[in-house]
């Protein structure tokens, strides 16, 4: 009979998935105010929908208060987030944060399913990070110092970086993390992101190839760090970013073929120094004959995406936990084998609809050093969303790299949320840019609303028909 | 962007750049999606059923193990369940298909770790297997049929009786496996009992599959592949060749005897062949090119890897440039440091008999739900070309001659038309008895069935290996 609920509970996940992601992409094709509320609110059902299933399910598979204390924890989390982002930033893009919290959600549910412990241990985190984010917004809004503050972005980023590469050092490569206090940071992290406001900050101006160069030499610097400490899947997402940035920035593709030519010529030549990165490569070309060594993870990745199939085993049913580091870089084959290849494909349109979101705002802003951090920032998301999953399931070398958002690891998910409060920021920033816009051309104008019944009315509606008019703008955008 | 240029007086770049990043990323993003989607129609059963998958042991709480048949109809291994639900898995032919079929206690091998999948999925009819997870009983794993056929299994695991040693039987027009023996072996259905001595006991080698895993020297079967050598350099032409044998032949201070010192006198290639005249192979051997020589064995699989579901070991060829005269002569009468699997013979002597083409070896022709509903079914297809078909019909000759006036007489003057070659192979001091090797086919114009057969320290081909290939065919033609 448990059977059969776990089986029926595998399909409602997968269709409730579905609907949310549907919901995900239809939702830029909604013009009218309340429709577009109406689908956000029809995600936060839906997706609490999935989370109650999968809870439940774990439940009635293991019998364990925690699981249920953790689920209304899980519940409470997200209703808060919805709730203070509304009260605090109304104008901010609910859509990225509903993305947001599915993302965390997948997570949850394997995270839960691999170890509970670490589940709540996670939740803590993203609270701290939540809690952190609500801040960020008001920052980018208010502190125009930011810009400021280009070389003090590059020598906290290359100063982690060193930290990291003496901890590889003394750890044998083991280790690149840093502890403090029982908390560990993963430095590389924090990087990403003063990494991506050193390169807007020195690319918003002129972009003369003295600038270039020196920036290129600064960014590369970041990169061949990385490289050394052997972590090859940071160091990839920064040179993307970087290139990215550089060709947006310069608007010459010249800089950004250069820039990929570059890369890859580094790629070949780091292929024929580091043996680790030659271990790599063969253990991705036939991983099955270095199966006792590197390329047990990605075998193991395999089996367990091979055993999910298009609906999964259903929770609990699979062995998820036979993958190494299940949790962190290969926690997409483990929602492939118990949650299925449908779901999984259904978490890579909502990664992908974040970077859509994120180059939407992108092109939306008026200024550059804002736009370029908001392109970097979502190129890096982006970009390390592909290697993880690529790698995983043997589209690409493996690089261990967290899948952002759902994987565990607390540094990951702190920054990552930090990152798409920062492009909150940024989108209501623009919306502010839109707001002052539309007074002025009402000043224009000297067109006022025709009727104005009362004065607090006006607001509201005003906002409204200007929400409307971005909305038309970003829906046109979306079918270049 | 157009209305938005207008709209808006932007001070920043336009946003063509940011159109190709967002492309260029969509792309990525749908690449990753499409080969996911490639990966779980394609590439899935082939990763899923790879022996290191031990993920299908969970499955055992759902599905009782499927039955494994052989091409005759028999039952090879099948679970039996009692009241109580415990189950016991049965091997009713003992030892004798111990290796072939595997074990599925104490780890799994044979076929009953190549087909886990299979036997542990169950194709039963829905509703039935609804009902059943309903009533939380398990349902009927799938049945395995094999290609084995007990009868000649039988001969085979007789005619070696207590020796060590291997036999392959297989049909080189589909690459089925007819027959598949290994000695020493064990019995399966006593294995947990064993097991803690099999294993602790290094010297014991029971669970090896010797006709896949065993590595020996060749002997003179391998002359088959230094007379392929030979024709590649001489253009197919063997009219040309002639050796005076005098018993033996001495090069650098180094010696070949032709077994027991025979003396062969005048020799064509045929004769040569025939009789196995180490002399005429050796100074065959000089001459030829080491290249040829290393190219046509990796041609016909020394050193590669083999189309085997199974557990195997690679053959070994090592000469190069550096290797010597003594060590060119040894490797041409398939001695030195050639190594070759009793399996890995019967595939380059089934290509001989199958026009130069190789087909696929095959163990499981088809899987069936247990009620005898086809759920898949094995097609014969061909590996690899491993010689042109004119020296496929020359080689077939040449071997067709050892039964007729050579080494495999033996087999002559039967209802059947025999070819073949008979091995002596020196091993470990050179002191012991050599192992007695026969490869060969039966039906020359149209063959049926290839041997290939080896038996540790028996002695010589023609007194051991030949009469148990006599035994197997004149079995399957009774």
């Amino acid at each position: 009979m448990l059977n059969i609920i776990v089986e029926l509970s595998k399909y409602l996940i997968v269709i409730l998935m579905i609907l949310f992601t549907l919901e995900s992409f239809l939702f830029f094709r909604k013009r009218d105010e309340d429709d577009k509320k109406h689908v956000l609110r029809k995600q936060v059902v839906v997706m609490l929908f999935m989370d109650l299933t999968a809870f439940a399910v774990m439940y009635l598979q293991k019998l364990e208060f925690t699981i249920i204390i953790m689920f209304l924890e899980m519940v409470g989390f997200i209703i808060a987030l919805q709730i203070l982002y509304r009260i605090f930033y109304r104008k901010a893009s609910m859509i990225l944060v509903n993305n947001m919290c599915m993302l965390l959600s997948c997570g949850f549910i394997m995270i839960g399913r691999l170890d509970f412990e670490k589940a709540q241990k996670q939740l803590l985190m993203v609270i701290i990070g939540a809690a952190f984010s609500l801040l960020v917004p008001i920052v980018v809004r208010k502190m125009k110092l930011l810009k400021n503050l280009t070389w003090l972005y590059a020598i906290a980023g290359i100063l982690m970086l060193m930290a990291v590469l003496a901890l590889a050092a003394i750890s044998g490569g083991a280790k690149l993390s840093l502890e403090i206090g029982g908390v560990t940071f993963q430095l590389s992290e924090f990087a990403k992101i003063t990494f991506v406001f050193f390169v807007a900050g020195m690319l918003r101006g002129d972009t003369d190839f003295r600038t270039v160069v020196i920036t290129t030499a600064v960014a590369g610097a970041h990169v061949l760090i990385l490289v050394v400490s052997k972590d090859l899947g940071s160091a990839v997402v920064f040179f993307v970013a970087y290139v990215v940035m550089l060709y947006v920035a310069t608007q010459n593709p010249l800089y950004a073929l250069s820039g990929l030519a570059g890369g890859s010529a580094a790629a070949i030549l780091a292929y024929q120094v580091f043996s680790h990165v030659q271990q790599r490569v063969i253990a991705w070309k036939d991983p099955f004959s270095v199966y006792e060594n590197e390329g047990y993870q990605i075998v193991q990745a395999l089996f367990a995406i091979c055993a999910g199939g298009w609906f999964g085993t259903g929770l609990y049913q699979g062995s998820p936990e036979s993958i190494p580091v299940a949790m962190k870089d290969s926690i997409f084959a483990a929602i492939c084998e118990e949650l299925g290849g449908i779901f999984a494909i259904c978490m890579l349109l909502i990664c992908m609809n974040c970077f859509l979101m994120i180059v939407n705002i992108s092109m939306r802003m008026s200024n550059k050093f804002y736009k370029l951090i908001a392109i970097g920032l979502g190129a890096e998301y982006a970009f390390q969303v592909f290697l993880t999953v690529g790698g995983s399931t043997k589209f690409i070398p493996l690089t261990g790299i967290t899948l952002p958002l759902v994987s565990y690891g607390g540094s990951s998910v702190i920054c990552t949320i930090i990152v798409f409060a920062i492009i909150e920021g940024l989108y209501i920033l623009r919306e502010d840019e839109g707001d002052e816009l539309e007074k002025q051309k009402n000043n224009n104008l000297k067109k006022k609303p025709a009727k104005q019944k009362r004065a607090a009315g006006n607001a509201p509606e005003r906002e409204k028909s200007l929400e409307e008019r971005i909305q038309e703008q970003t829906e046109q955008s979306l079918r270049w | 962007m157009k209305n938005e240029s207008k709209s808006r007086p932007n001070k920043a770049s336009g946003g063509k750049e940011y159109v190709v990043v967002a492309y260029l990323f969509v792309f990525i993003f749908l690449s990753l999606i499409g080969y996911m989607v490639y990966f779980n129609v394609y590439l899935r059963d082939d990763i899923m059923n790879s022996p290191y998958n031990k993920r299908q042991d969970k499955y055992v709480e759902r599905v009782v193990r499927g039955k494994i048949m052989s091409g005759d109809g028999e039952v090879l291994a099948r679970t039996d369940v009692d009241e109580d639900g415990n189950e016991t898995r049965v091997y009713p032919y003992g030892s004798m298909f111990a290796h072939i079929v595997g074990y599925s206690n104490n780890g799994r091998s044979g076929l009953e770790s190549v087909a886990n999948y299979d036997l542990l999925t169950s194709h039963a009819f829905v509703l039935e297997q609804v009902k059943k997870e309903f009533q939380d009983q398990k349902n009927m794993g799938d049945t395995v049929n094999t290609t084995l056929n007990t009868e000649l299994q039988q001969v085979a695991f007789d005619a070696l009786y207590g020796n060590k040693g291997a036999i392959v039987v297989m049909e080189p027009d589909t690459g089925k496996i007819l027959a598949m023996v290994s000695k020493p072996d064990f019995d399966p259905n006593t294995l947990s009992e064993i097991w803690d001595e099999l294993v602790s006991d290094d010297s014991n080698t029971n669970l090896l599959n010797r006709a896949t895993q065993g590595m020996y020297p060749p002997g003179s079967t391998f002359k088959i592949v230094t007379s392929l050598a030979y024709m590649h350099e001489h253009n197919g032409d063997t009219s040309q060749f002639s050796f005076q044998c005098e018993g033996e032949i001495t090069e650098e201070n180094h010696t070949i005897h032709c077994y027991n010192n025979s003396v062969h006198g005048a020799e064509n290639f045929s004769t040569a062949f025939a009789k196995s005249c180490n002399s005429a192979f050796a100074s065959l051997g000089i001459n030829l090119d080491w290249q040829v020589m290393r190219d046509t064995a990796e041609q016909v699989l020394f050193n590669e890897k083999l189309p085997l579901d199974i557990p195997y070991n690679k053959s070994k060829f090592t000469l190069d440039k550096n290797a010597g005269v003594p060590l060119e002569m040894q490797t041409a009468i398939g001695q030195g440091n050639t190594l070759v699997s009793p399996m890995h013979m019967a595939m380059i002597t089934s290509a001989v008999a199958n026009g130069g083409n190789l087909m696929k070896p095959y163990f499981i022709d088809s899987i069936e739900s247990y009620t005898g509903e086809q759920v898949s079914k094995t097609s014969p297809s061909l590996y690899k070309n491993l010689m042109t078909s004119r020296e496929a019909q020359a080689l077939s000759d040449l071997m067709q001659g050892v039964v007729q006036e050579g080494t495999a007489s033996a087999l002559s003057g039967q209802s059947y038309i025999a070819a073949g070659k008979t091995g002596t192979a020196d091993h470990g001091d050179m002191t012991g008895e050599p192992h007695s090797w026969f490869v060969g086919f039966s039906n020359v114009d149209n063959p049926d069935i290839v041997v290939s057969i080896i038996v540790e320290s028996g002695g010589t081909g023609s007194d051991v290996a030949v009469p148990i290939a006599k035994r197997i065919f004149d079995a399957y033609y009774n």
